[in-house]
């Protein structure tokens, strides 16, 4: 029995498909705290898509129900057809999960905890040694099989929980966090290794990320704030909506520049941690008219291209970091 | 072109065999035990230790003969002892679902797809495997105080211990499921466990109790695990015991399906609340 909300039709290739993963309205809380304030997407086969948003946006809540950890308040979400919260065991055959905290076990080794854990998805004998064989030579700790996980580096540890969430060769990999606490080289071949899986096995991955160059890497993503969606699409697509460049001023006086900038110009401006900051096509030409017109007042100016961070800035209002909310209770 | 990368919902994945993931998380329990030295030596010498020093504080040799009373109390004590070093191994090696929860581990098993009551039971039964082994290394002391037993008994609490351990043990895996800390873990057992343990006859026989302490012993489930190991040390003693031999045993194998289903309701209950 396969439930379907809705078949969409990319708008690219015109091709009908069924999205992977369809999240409808969904809401949660915990007690009077909202976490998921009517959140909805969709994710299609073998895209990696990513959940960018600062602690306590709902990122982790969303993860749980995804991950059949946890059952939403309202709204409904589909894993490949099927709910969740009304079939936790269909979505949990087809689903690699790898969490933030570490699921390994330190006192196995990197073999015997890919057993346990072909195990507990039925596998055995030959066939689950083989696999075994397989995922350690993937993400090359092949050499290393014998040996208790607490000997391990961190880098080394997430790729023995990368290997345990696709023992079962899922459909859908859920990722929370995966580079939390990877060193830059560690995080570049993890993330090799994710596009490797969705180009050569189409498996589509749906990461949680609070770090803006890891959403870059993405092929679409989903913004959240406050438990809610506040941008998506492709990271291009994201950077285009906002108008041009981003011109970024220091002086003494940020509010009261601020407002002559904003009557002079008739543009949108805002203070952001004491700094000037505007939106405009062709900021070059912009910025020698500014330095022009408020001379000795701008002590520097900075023009650059849009990031995912403006984009978060544009649609929020405020910085990625500085609404810091007591991180949610695990 | 966009290729369906999923597998077809309505084709139906193998059901998985309960049994493989109850055997795996077993053997985990096992291999952890036997890789932590401290736990290995603790299962060993707790029991001696224990005897050693009861046996000084009653300042008797063990090895005395002659029917003074320490004597006697030692001899009826034996089952109540062996009842104890059951208890504490059974409810803590169950502190590990409380770890497992912490260290993150229990996560990965409940994203498997794989039956509550296969959980409960691997858990379950690492544990009391862990905790009967201890019991029967306590039985190598009963010789030294005069007990002594043929196949039939020896089988008889074998299977005693056995229930004692899996009914306590699903008990610690119901009670430390839901637990946050290990210190909360310990107050519970503190308030609740030792009691439970000194009202089974463990310490003095029922006939003996006062009027109001016979009601809790009656309500005790382990106080029949402790009238079968009595009665199967002891066979003359039919009589001073609530009930005889088997129908003990029968009480105490309800008290073990009891929580054993208690255990699997609690970690089969999902709920808007993270479950791990």
């Amino acid at each position: 029995m396969v439930t379907t909300l809705q078949n969409t039709v990319s708008a690219e290739t015109g091709v009908q498909y069924t999205p992977v993963i369809q999240i409808e309205g969904l809401r949660h809380s915990y007690g009077s705290r909202t976490a998921l304030n009517g959140v909805s997407f969709d994710v299609r086969p073998g895209e990696i898509f990513a959940l960018l948003g600062p602690n306590g946006s709902g990122k982790t809540t969303l993860f749980r129900i995804l991950s059949t950890l946890m059952l939403p308040v309202g709204g409904r979400s589909l894993i490949a057809g099927f709910d969740p919260a009304q079939q936790p065991d269909e979505v949990r055959r087809r689903i690699g999960v790898v969490f933030q905290a570490q699921s390994v076990d330190i006192k196995l080794t990197a073999a015997e905890n890919l057993w346990h854990q072909g195990h507990l998805y039925g596998m055995r004998g030959a066939m689950l040694q083989e696999r075994i064989a397989e995922m350690l030579q993937r993400v090359g700790l092949a050499d290393r099989a014998k040996e208790k996980v607490e000997t391990f580096s961190g880098g080394m540890k997430r790729r023995v929980e990368l290997a345990k969430g696709l023992m079962h060769r899922p459909s859908v990999l859920l990722l929370d966090e995966p580079t939390t606490g990877l060193d830059p080289g560690a995080r570049r071949d993890l993330w090799q290794y994710l596009h490797e899986l969705r180009n050569q096995e189409r498996v589509s991955v749906i990461v949680t990320t609070h770090l803006m160059e890891e959403a870059e890497r993405c092929d679409r993503l989903a913004i959240l704030n406050n438990g809610e969606v506040v941008a998506m699409g492709t990271p291009a697509e994201l950077r285009s909506q906002i108008g041009g460049d981003v011109i970024i001023l220091e002086t003494s006086q940020p509010e009261s520049l601020a407002l002559r900038i904003e009557q002079r110009f008739r543009i949108q401006t805002s203070v952001l941690d004491g700094k000037i900051r505007m939106e405009r096509r062709e900021g070059h030409r912009f910025a020698t008219e500014l330095v022009e017109s408020f001379p000795g007042e701008i002590e520097s100016i900075s023009i650059s291209k849009p990031t995912l961070e403006d984009v978060f800035i544009h649609r929020t209002g405020h910085r990625f970091w500085t609404e810091a909310q007591p991180e949610e209770k695990k | 072109m966009v290729q369906a990368a999923v597998t077809p919902a309505s084709v139906a994945l193998p059901r998985v065999n309960p049994l493989l993931p109850a055997f795996t998380l077993w053997w985990r329990e096992l291999v952890r035990f036997y890789r932590q030295p401290a736990r290995v030596v603790g299962v060993i010498i707790s029991p001696l230790l224990f005897w050693v020093v009861i046996g000084a504080g009653f300042g008797t040799s063990l090895k005395a003969s002659g029917g003074s009373q320490p004597q006697n109390f030692l001899l009826f004590f034996f089952p109540g002892a062996l009842m104890m070093i059951v208890l504490f191994t059974s409810i803590f090696t169950m502190m590990s679902v409380i770890q497992d929860r912490n260290e993150g581990f229990l996560l990965s098993v409940m994203t498997a797809p794989v039956h509550r009551s296969s959980i409960v039971l691997g858990k379950v039964l690492g544990g009391t495997t862990l905790s009967a082994i201890q019991g029967l290394l306590f039985l190598v002391f009963a010789p030294l105080i005069g007990i002594r037993m043929d196949l039939e008994q020896f089988l008889l609490v074998a299977l005693i211990t056995l229930l004692v351990a899996f009914s306590l043990t699903a008990l610690g895996f119901a009670i430390a499921w839901r637990m946050e800390s290990a210190q909360g873990f310990h107050a519970i057992i503190n308030l609740f466990l030792l009691p439970m343990w000194m009202l089974s006859g463990a310490l003095f026989p029922f006939s003996n109790a006062w009027k109001g302490i016979k009601v809790l012993m009656l309500i005790n489930p382990l106080t029949y695990g402790s009238d079968a190991l009595q009665l199967t040390f002891f066979p003359e003693k039919l009589g001073s015991t609530i009930l005889p031999l088997w129908p003990s045993i029968g009480v105490l194998a309800a008290f073990t399906l009891l929580v054993f289903m208690a255990g699997f309701v609690i970690a089969n209950r999902r709920s808007t609340v993270p479950a791990a």
